[in-house]
């Protein structure tokens, strides 16, 4: 008993002396708590959609306020062609473009049953499920009281308008084909970090650095020449997460292969700067690692890979923006799956690259290249 | 030893926080000298040597190294410096062969493949090259040290306690290597705790508390320190040490197995001191003072002075 004792008041000191395990121990179940309990959301509601109107009568209106009561849709731009429409939604600026054609409130109230067509982003399904599957209800009972009078044989039919929802990029709301382009980036983030916070502390832990130190070298050749073994590692993974989306899960790939690994190397970069700066602060491998899940944690939750982004409040949104692999889940699933070219990705592209200078640029200043 | 100097340095200061680990050292290690560097643990001569070879920034001091300003031309001195760590410091999961070779790479060695194969024959590892460091016993990771230190041919050897934790034989196969190495012309500054090693320098210098408090060759150390060593054998040495200790004129008592060193620094005095127990009980015998005593002897002196 006393030495168990004697062990337990070792253990004790020992877990207060290590600072940063004691404070990762209270951090990351907290951490957990607020992103589980008031970031994540599987029903996200307000999902903006631009509209498309060519004909200007009432029932247009009517849709539109029924939409926004539903509380799925914020209908938060107009668009003057389909195009425009579909650019927006290959952007990820918006996710529905609800299109009311010409003559909608004539064929109406002919009873013509006029077509109201929605399209939607549909590559991540949990985001844009509930908002399709309320739309009819939504409608319907928006429309009753226009249908009042000489209209109401109109209601008992098939329904008053022919609603077609167009789910793009992913019709038949295969989950995979989501997850798996999205997994590239979190594979990417988690080994990455990972591998050069360890190779550098590793030097540190086993002495290896002083002598490393006191040889004539400049810390770029000492830094570069570390991470580029891992970058090769990391398009190892590129190409073999390429290769089980094509040919174990069949994830369609409409963009440009070549332009896809361009980004991925801006994106393996950020993750590395990130490596770095945790090996400058961790004292040994053990830290580089925790530090590696302090940051993962929030990256997978937060980056719209998971739990839809736009379901998520706005704290948690500004915070997912920052994060370079919410940049680049959109990247990969807007190359893969929207066919997405330059063009689109580019405003995606940016706040990877100045993550990844600011993350370089503390990584250089905190480099040490003596021991102080 | 008139060699133009090697390291010359003035005033090199450390501080880490408020704690000053290296106060005002000043050096002078002339080309060809084995230089011992000696002092209890902690007392700065680590520190001092990663300041030397650009490991360390210097609080204050100045001075060159090999030539370079010991400050701002690091990049330089390490081009020129063999620094062995005291730990060992290479890469536990590279061969030896690989260990020698990525030295040589950092270095720019010329004709890289035939200095490798060379420094490994000497070694005497030809036959193991492929065996990784970590495997290697304490004495042969030692060897491997020293040989890839030398790989650069560099004019200057840093060595950090290298024999610590090597068995006798091996200690004297080091220090045959080293001899051999000044004989050369390189210069080499080492720091020991061993007495037989220092007894092994051209010159040394002897750091407490950061301070060197002496330097010279070992007989201008002894000499300088104006000691007076009585050795005394007998009956239960236990007891009177704790008896001696408490005499006028007895300033430290040191064990060496079956005798017991009385030194002092005012020899009258100690004879004094020392009278009442010179019976036919102990056998007392004046003897030269060595460097354990002087170091001793120092040691206490700066511990009083740091204290006060």
């Amino acid at each position: 008993m006393a030495r168990f004792r004697a062990m337990l008041a070792k253990e004790f000191i020992q877990m207060r002396r290590d600072r940063l395990t004691f404070a990762m121990m209270i951090g990351i179940p907290l951490l957990q708590l607020i992103l589980f309990g008031y970031a994540i959301n599987a029903d996200p509601k307000h999902l903006p959609a631009a509209i498309l109107v060519a004909d200007q009568g009432p029932e247009g209106r009517t849709l539109f306020s029924a939409l926004q009561n539903s509380g799925y849709y914020d209908l938060v731009r107009r668009v003057q062609s389909e195009a425009e429409g579909r650019d927006l939604l290959a952007r990820g600026k918006v996710q529905f473009v609800i299109n009311i054609p010409e003559n909608f409130s004539r064929d109406f109230i002919r009873g013509d049953r006029p077509a109201l067509l929605v399209e939607a982003d549909a590559t991540d399904p949990g985001t844009t499920g509930n908002a399709i599957g309320s739309l009819s209800t939504a409608l319907n009972t928006a429309l009753q009281n226009d249908l009042k009078g000489p209209l109401e044989s109109l209601a008992a039919n098939d329904g008053p308008i022919d609603l077609r929802v167009h789910a793009l990029y992913n019709p038949e709301a295969i989950t995979h084909y989501n997850i798996v382009p999205g997994l590239m980036g979190v594979v990417l983030t988690l080994t990455m970090i990972l591998v050069t916070g360890l190779a550098i502390t590793r030097e540190r832990e086993r002495g290896t650095m002083e002598n490393l130190l006191s040889m004539p070298t400049r810390p770029i050749e000492v830094l570069v020449g570390k991470l580029v073994p891992y970058i090769l590692v990391g398009y190892v993974q590129v190409t073999l997460i390429l290769l089980a989306a094509r040919f174990l899960f069949n994830v369609p790939m409409f963009g440009s292969l070549l332009l896809l690994l361009l980004a991925a190397a801006l994106f393996i970069v950020a993750n590395l700067a990130v490596g770095i700066t945790f090996s400058t602060i961790a004292q040994n491998q053990l830290q580089a690692m925790q530090m590696t899940f302090f940051f993962f944690l929030p990256s997978l939750l937060l980056s719209g890979f998971a739990f839809p982004f736009r379901g998520m409040p706005h704290w948690a949104q500004a915070i997912g923006e920052v994060l370079p692999l919410t940049h680049f889940v959109r990247v990969v699933r807007g190359i893969l799956l929207k066919g997405n070219g330059i063009g689109n990705i580019a405003p995606e592209l940016w706040p990877i690259a100045l993550f990844a200078a600011v993350a370089m640029f503390i990584a250089m200043k905190r480099y040490r290249q003596t021991l102080d | 030893m008139n060699g133009e100097p090697i390291i010359d340095v003035r005033g090199m200061t450390k501080r880490f926080g408020d704690r000053t680990v290296v106060d005002h050292v000043d050096l002078t290690v002339r080309a060809g000298e084995i230089f011992g560097f000696l002092g209890p643990n902690g007392s700065g001569k680590t520190t001092f040597l990663r300041m030397l070879c650009g490991l360390l920034r210097a609080d204050d001091g100045s001075g060159t190294c090999l030539g370079h300003d010991v400050i701002t031309e690091s990049e330089a001195i390490k081009r020129e410096v063999g620094y062995m760590t005291q730990r060992f410091s290479f890469w536990e999961d590279l061969s030896i062969a690989e260990n020698l070779d990525f030295v040589a790479r950092m270095y720019d060695v010329k004709n890289r493949r035939q200095t490798v194969r060379k420094s490994l024959e000497q070694l005497g590892l030809a036959g193991r090259k492929d065996q990784l460091a970590g495997q290697l016993s304490g004495g042969w990771k030692q060897r491997l040290a020293l040989a890839a230190c030398l790989i650069h041919k560099p004019k200057l050897l840093l060595l950090d306690e290298p024999t610590a934790g090597v068995d006798p034989k091996a200690r004297r196969d080091f220090w045959d290597e080293i001899h051999h190495l000044a004989g050369e012309g390189l210069t080499v500054l080492i720091t020991t705790h061993y007495m037989d090693e220092a007894e092994r320098c051209h010159r040394l210098a002897y750091i407490a508390y950061g301070k060197l408090l002496t330097h010279g060759a070992v007989d201008e150390v002894i000499g300088n320190e104006r000691l007076t060593t009585w050795s005394v054998s007998g009956q239960d040495l236990a007891k009177l040490t704790e008896q001696l200790r408490a005499r006028p004129g007895v300033e430290q008592t040191v064990a060496f197995g079956n005798m017991l060193h009385v030194s002092g620094g005012d020899a009258a005095a100690l004879e004094q001191g020392i009278a009442p127990f010179r019976t036919d009980q102990y056998e007392w015998r004046q003897v030269e003072s060595g460097l354990e005593d002087v170091f001793i002897h120092l040691m206490d002196k700066s511990k009083d002075n740091s204290l006060s």
